[in-house]
Order: structure tokens, then sequence, then C-alpha cells
């Protein structure tokens, strides 16, 4: 055997072992069969009470600072919404900074046309509603990733790969409830995890353990002794947008047909 | 700290905290650009599959316009990336649930497909090109890189005998038949990436596809009829201006005679498209209106009220109405044929505006608005490039493009048998 | 197949096998389908420990109560009893060697964030006792009457 013959070999048997190989990569049957069982036992899901939030935004706060979102950019993990009901049938809502600081005052945020004061006398009706990620069993974020760099974890958490991002936004467009946006320091799509380094080692959410109220809770949709799971399973509770067939985990006590 | 897509938007009523217009000018190039190319290859394939032979001296053209499109067609997606040099990620970890994935396998096999036809179709010319240059003793660096070059693009076949040249023939329509789905698909998934979003209200149809297909059929059509015309304008002013014995150049009268039938039959094509397309959107619009659903009331708003000017007036009207009178009155002049492209170009502009600005005019929450202010003067990188500026570059690209590969594939004056 | 009409689809077979090499090289080697299958599993596995490694900042009030025993147990006397510590004085961390001292937050907003008067009907903010700071004592901090520890302990 000649040179040129042996490298010639060579390159075929290196083409040969690694061509197969990576094309498998792309779809490993066995590891597809082991994802169908649901052998799982976490579930990780979320309980809103907005009969007790009071608006105060410390949950924000928290999640800001937990989580390491810059304090004053205008995008956030989770936020606060105000919904204020008048007599003659309008809903006004808003959530200034995501209501990072509160809601200290009566006027409804309208963006560039400024605010809107409304009168004690003219509502009937007004109330909070913290938003978050909805860790969807059908998270549209997750399908729509050209890269794989958005994924679920077996326990529901969607989470995104700050390494493997493109930051091209198709899972920011996805996503009905907004709760995605652009990092500003890493440049990669961000979103809530429920404090995945936190509920892995035991703990509440920041969120959680920063309301003084009891209006967030989170817990294990698998543990039928869970108190959030028995909330869940004998109560009337409802989700966020529905209709778009994203099966949302975070529940809701007290929803209103009038929450964006 | 200003977040990604603070600067072009102003939030008016309730809008939720972290949406802004993420998709922006760029991402109207995209789908406008991949239009283009997918249009322009589209009407090559005309002649070459259905052998309308008044488009012939149209196909060649189309065809190497469209390659140099192919290589732009990217470029807005990539401007538009948080992070450009990832992008790479497409093709080496694709997750084909998404439809941006399944950009890398349409956009390669497109490739291919255009580029091996462009091959079979200069492959005598290369060959003529190369072999007089290895005779040639003591060749130029200049001579000496035209021959590497060559030589490589022939892929070390030489044999340009009769028969093989059928077989090239063969290959071309062959080659043009597969084109034209890959064409459709290369578009009809851009289509796809809006139409899919069923979080957007707008977006969300399976018409979707269908229409970007049409409407890049027409824009690419357009660009082809506009970017001949202008060529062959330059040519004459040439002829005149040279006169030059050796008939390289053919004379003004004769350019006129063969430009006044290449466009007219093309603008017959044009039309035909046209109102496919017109039909297709406003099918989507009434079907909007009468069905109704929840998300209609803040349509309803956009559509008849905040972005009236950019769809009826802009869109439908100066795009699309206007265009068709001045191609459907008898006589049909180049002059008004061209006034008819720009106006066509620029209404398919604002078709991918109206759904791409369009269809983040409003919130996820429906009961609030987004105005976006398109960056003029760059302050910096980011609003450089998703900016006018960047727009103007990612269109002025492909043109730099064609006039380089003109070179290597001349379009006009070439012999051959095809 | 020794026809020059192919010569095009090695030249395209060749481009194949150079993105799949490539490829082979670049993605990391823990890349793949996780238990959530293809549609929603697929991903670098590495990165959910990057996740669940990511630092803790609130500790919660169960972290102060053995060094500030005192005030921890006049907190939970008193009304307040159920605001978190590090809401008012910022997350622990790993306190007191870092940081060495918190920034506590004293200004009115922050008191503004449950008393100030919002009584909408069927939410729990109008049962909270409020004050409108136009009117009760502008510019002057809450804390320099009122005990956050201990609102209703009386003024100082």
């Amino acid at each position: 055997m000649n040179r040129r013959d042996f490298l010639k070999n060579t390159a075929r048997v290196i083409g040969g072992i690694t061509l197969p190989l990576t094309a498998f990569k792309i779809i490993n049957p066995r590891e597809l069969l082991a994802s169908t069982g649901d052998t799982e036992k976490v579930r990780w899901v979320f309980l809103v009470d907005t009969y007790k939030c009071v608006g105060c935004g410390m949950c924000v706060r928290a999640c800001k600072l937990e989580n390491e979102i810059p304090y004053d950019a205008k995008v956030t993990r989770t936020w606060v919404e105000r919904y204020v009901i008048t007599k003659d049938g309008k809903t006004h809502a808003d959530s200034p900074m995501g209501a990072r600081d509160g809601f200290t005052t009566s006027k409804i945020d309208l963006g560039i046309d400024g605010y809107e004061e409304i009168k004690n006398q003219d509502i009937d009706k007004g109330f909070f509603v913290p938003k978050l990620c909805n860790q969807c069993a059908n998270p549209p974020c997750v399908q729509v990733c050209p890269v794989g760099a958005t994924f679920q974890v077996p326990d529901g958490v969607v989470l995104v790969d700050r390494t493997w991002c493109i930051g091209c936004g198709y899972c920011i467009m996805a996503c009905p409830y907004g709760v995605r946006f652009f990092h500003p320091v890493y440049h990669t799509a961000e979103k809530c995890t429920f404090c995945y380094h936190r509920i892995t080692k035991g703990m509440k959410t920041a969120c959680v353990d920063a309301c003084p109220f009891g209006a967030r809770q989170i817990g294990n949709l698998k543990d039928p002794n869970d108190p959030v799971t028995k909330v869940i399973m004998t109560e009337r509770v409802g989700i966020l947008k529905e209709e778009y067939g994203t099966k949302p985990q975070v529940y809701y006590l007290g929803l209103d047909r009038e929450v964006k | 700290m200003m977040v990604h897509g603070e600067i072009w938007t102003a939030k008016e009523l309730f809008v939720y905290p972290n949406e802004y217009i993420y998709w922006s000018i760029q991402i109207v190039m995209y789908p406008f650009m991949t239009g283009l190319v997918a249009g322009a290859f589209v009407l090559s394939s005309l002649y070459h599959v259905f052998g309308i032979k008044q488009l012939k001296e149209m196909a060649r053209f189309a065809l190497v316009f469209s390659f140099a499109l192919l290589f732009v067609a990217p470029l807005p997606i990539v401007l538009h990336l948080q992070h450009p040099f990832r992008g790479i990620n497409v093709f080496m970890t694709p997750h084909f649930t998404s439809a941006i994935a399944a950009f890398g396998i349409v956009f390669f096999s497109y490739g291919a497909i255009v580029a091996s036809e462009l091959w079979f179709l200069y492959r005598k010319h290369f060959v003529e090109v190369a072999l007089p240059l290895k005779e040639k003793q003591d060749k130029s660096v200049g001579e000496w890189l035209k021959f590497i070059l060559f030589c490589t693009l022939t892929l070390g076949v030489y044999d340009i005998s009769e028969e093989a040249l059928r077989r090239d023939h063969k290959a071309i329509k062959v080659l043009a038949a597969i084109g034209i789905p890959v064409a459709c698909f290369l578009h009809g998934y851009a289509g796809f990436i809006f139409g899919s979003v069923k979080a957007n209200a707008l977006w969300m149809t399976p018409l979707m596809p269908v229409i970007f297909i049409m409407s890049a059929i027409v824009s690419g059509i357009a660009l082809c009829i506009l970017t001949y015309t202008v060529t062959m304008e330059i040519r004459k002013f040439l002829a005149k201006r040279r006169m030059s014995p050796t008939q390289r150049f053919r004379s003004p009268e004769e350019l006129k005679g063969v430009e006044v039938n290449v466009i007219r039959m093309t603008a017959k094509y044009l039309l035909f498209f046209m109102v496919f397309a017109i039909s297709l959107e406003l099918l989507d619009l009434i079907f909007r209106g009468y069905t109704a659903v929840k998300s209609w009331d803040v349509l309803r708003s956009v559509i008849y009220g905040r972005d009236f000017t950019d769809i009826f007036i802009l869109q439908y009207a100066i795009g699309n109405l206007l265009p068709l009178i001045l191609l459907l009155v008898p006589g049909l002049t180049i002059r008004r044929t061209l006034i008819a492209t720009i106006f066509v170009l620029f209404g398919v502009f604002m078709m991918r505006w109206n759904v791409v600005i369009g269809g983040q005019a409003f919130s996820l929450t429906f009961a609030g608005y987004m105005h976006y202010h398109m960056p003029i003067i760059p302050t910096d990188w980011e609003t450089f490039k998703e900016g006018l500026f960047g727009a103007l570059s990612v269109f002025v690209l492909p043109f730099i493009l064609f006039w380089v590969i003109a070179k290597i594939f001349p379009v006009f004056d070439l012999e051959e048998s095809h | 197949m020794k026809s020059h009409v192919y010569r095009p689809l090695w030249v395209t077979l060749g481009l194949i096998a150079i993105i799949l090499i490539a490829r082979f090289f670049y993605v990391p080697k823990d890349f793949g389908i996780g238990e959530r299958g293809y549609m929603y599993g697929w991903h670098r596995k590495g990165d959910v420990e990057f996740w669940k490694n990511f630092k803790v900042k609130y500790r919660g009030s169960a972290y102060c109560k053995d060094c500030h025993s005192e005030n921890y147990a006049k907190l939970m006397q008193s009304p307040h009893a159920i605001i978190p510590c590090e809401d008012c004085h910022s997350p622990a961390i790993d306190h007191p060697e870092n940081p060495p001292k918190l920034q506590i937050q004293k200004g009115r907003e922050l008191c503004l964030r449950c008393h100030y008067p919002l009584p909408y009907p069927t939410s729990g903010r109008a049962n909270i006792p409020s004050i409108d700071p136009d009117k009760h004592n502008p510019g002057i901090e809450c804390v320099s009457c009122h005990n956050p520890h201990n609102p209703l302990e009386g003024l100082k």
C-alpha cells in the first residue's frame, strides 16, 4: 500500500465512522422511547390567589434581585397587573415597571397617553394579578426554538441555555403570555425559571418567600398531599388564555374574565 | 439600562411589561429578500421547464440574479440575531419543530440546485475560458488566478461535445423542475414562520405561506424586469457611445427590439401572479372580519385605524392598484412597465412591513398598542443594523454581488445552445 | 455513474459531509434528546446544572432570627410579622461575610407599597390601613415616627 492509498483509506474510514455517528445523534429512538413513560415524581405548579394580592410588588423586586435581572431595565421575569373595572363597564389595566415598586398612585398608567385618574366612587371592582411563566405542558416557546436552546426539564420547568441561544426572538413571539424577553446583559432569551436553583434545593421561589400575604404558592402536582395540589384539585381554579392550547401550569383563584 | 427593542418601541394603553417590537426592520427585509430569490428563480424556470421561449433572455438573467440574491437572503436574519456568530447553531443542532430550523436544510438544498443549474448553463463557458489559458505560456498573475478559478469551476469536466451539452440541457430542465417546489418551499416556510405563531392574532392563518409565495413571485418578477431594463438601458447607452466595429455590443435598435418583447411577456406573468396574490390577501381580510373572533376588535382598530395608511393607501392603492392599472392600459411601454415594477416592489415591501410590524402593533393583551419608530440615524451598532441603513445595505448588496457574479457568469451575449 | 452530470451532486454531498464532521466537533457532547422528547427536550444537558447552581440570595427570615433574635421576636408580635425580613432589609446573600451591611430600604415609597389608599373592592388591599401621602406629613420618613418592627407600639 503506498502512501496515497493509505491516506485515502484513512480518510474513508474516518468519514465512514463520523458520518453515521453524527447523523444518528439527531434522533435516537432509545432516548425517544424512554421519554414516553411518565416516571417523574415532580411536576412544579404555581398557585396565585388574586384575592390576597395587594399589589405591593415585593415579589417583583425579590425576583429581579434573586435572578440578577438588571434592576432598572424595563423587563422582568414576573410582574403584577392592576385591573380596575369602573361602573361604565370599562376595564382599566396597567403594570408600571412591572410593579417593581408596587402601586403607589391611584392613576392608571396609559403609556404614551399619560395617566388616567379614576375616582374611587366609580369603581365596581379592582384587584391585582401577579403573572409569571406558566411552565406550560405544551410550551410553544420550546417548540419554535430553532437550535434547542430552550427546553423543558421533566419536572415541567422551561429553561434557556445562555450559551446556545442565538437571540432570534422566535420564542418571545411564540409565548402568548409575554413572559419572555432579551436579557440586557447576556442578550439571550430570558424567562422565569420558578427559581430552579431554589426549588431543587427544597426552598420556595424568591417571589413566594417575599410575598407577605401568601398570594403566591408553589407546589408539586404529583404529590397529593401538597397543599397547592389540594387547592387545585378541590377548589375552582382558573388558568390564563387556555384557548391557545398551551396547558399553562399557573393556577389562579379569583380570576376575572377581564384578566388579559 | 436599555433593553432590546426599547429604543424603537412606544407603548400605548395596557401592554405587558416585557413586550417590545422585537422583530423589526430586518425581519421585514428577510421575507422581502427571500421572496425576491424565490420569485427570480420561478421566473427563470418558466422558460426552462415550460419552454416559454419568449422568456429565454430573461431566464438566464433571472437565474444569475437569483444566485446573487441567495447569498444576501440570510443576511437580514443574521443581522437581526442578538448573537450573530451563533447563527451556525441552526445548522449544528437543528430543532425541526421550529420553522426557522428548516432554514438550514431548505436554504442549502435550494442553493445547491441554483448553483448546479448555473454550472450546467455555464459549463461550456468555463471550459472555453479555461482551455486557452491552459495553453498560454508565461501567464500573468491575474491570468493565473483566472485560470485557477475557471479550472475549479469546471469541476474537472472538459467535455463539451454535442452529446455532453445535450445532457447538460436535460439536467437543467430536471433541476429547474425540482427547483420550483423547493423555491416555493423556501418562501412558503418563511410564511410558515409567521403563520404558525399562534400567539399572534394577525399572523396566525394557514393562508400565510401561500400569500407569501404569491407575493414572492410577484416581487421576484418585478425586480427582474426592473434590473433587466436598467441593464439594457445601460447597454444601449454604451452601444450608442461605442458603436464598436467588433460588434461585441449589439446595435441600440436591435437591443430595443429584444427588450420590449421580453418585458411585455414578463409583465404578463407579473400581472397573473399579482391578481392571485391580491385575491388571497383580500380573502384573508374578509374572512377575519366575517368570523370576527376574539382578536378581531383589536385587529380591526389596527387595520382600519392605526395602520390604515400603511395598508390601504401604501400597500393596496399605490403598491397594487396603481401598477395594475399601469400594466393593463393598452400600449405598454418600457417606461410605464418600469414605473409599475417599482410600485409593485414597494407594494410587496409594504405587505411585509404590514405583516411583521403590523403584527406587533397591538399587544398580547388585546388592550394596548405598540408603535414602531425605525431608527434612522445610527447611534450604535444596534441602531445601525436594525435601522434604515442596515436595511438599505441589505437591499443594495445583491446588486453589487450581481455585478461581481456577472463577471464569472456573463449574462448577456453568450453564445450557447440552451 | 461516471457521467459528468453527477459532478454537482458529489460537490453537494461533500459539503454535507463537511457540515456533519464540523457538527461532530462543534456540538457539545451532552447535547441530545432529553426525557421530554425531541419537541420539548432537545438541549444541552449541562445547562440544567447551570440553573441548579445559580446563586441563592434571599435566605428567608429563619436565616436572620438567631443573630437578630431581639428584632425578630419583636416583629413576630406585631401585625408586620407576615413581612419577611429581606423585603425591607434586602437579600442577605452571605451576610455577614458578603455583604457585611445590608441596604435597608427606609423611604416613604417602601411603606406606600401597601399603605397607599387603594380601596379596591374584591382585593385584599382594601383592608390595609392607609394614609394619603400628600397630606400625611409629606417629606418625612415614616420610620422617624413609626417603628416598622412594631407599628402598634405607638409613635416615637
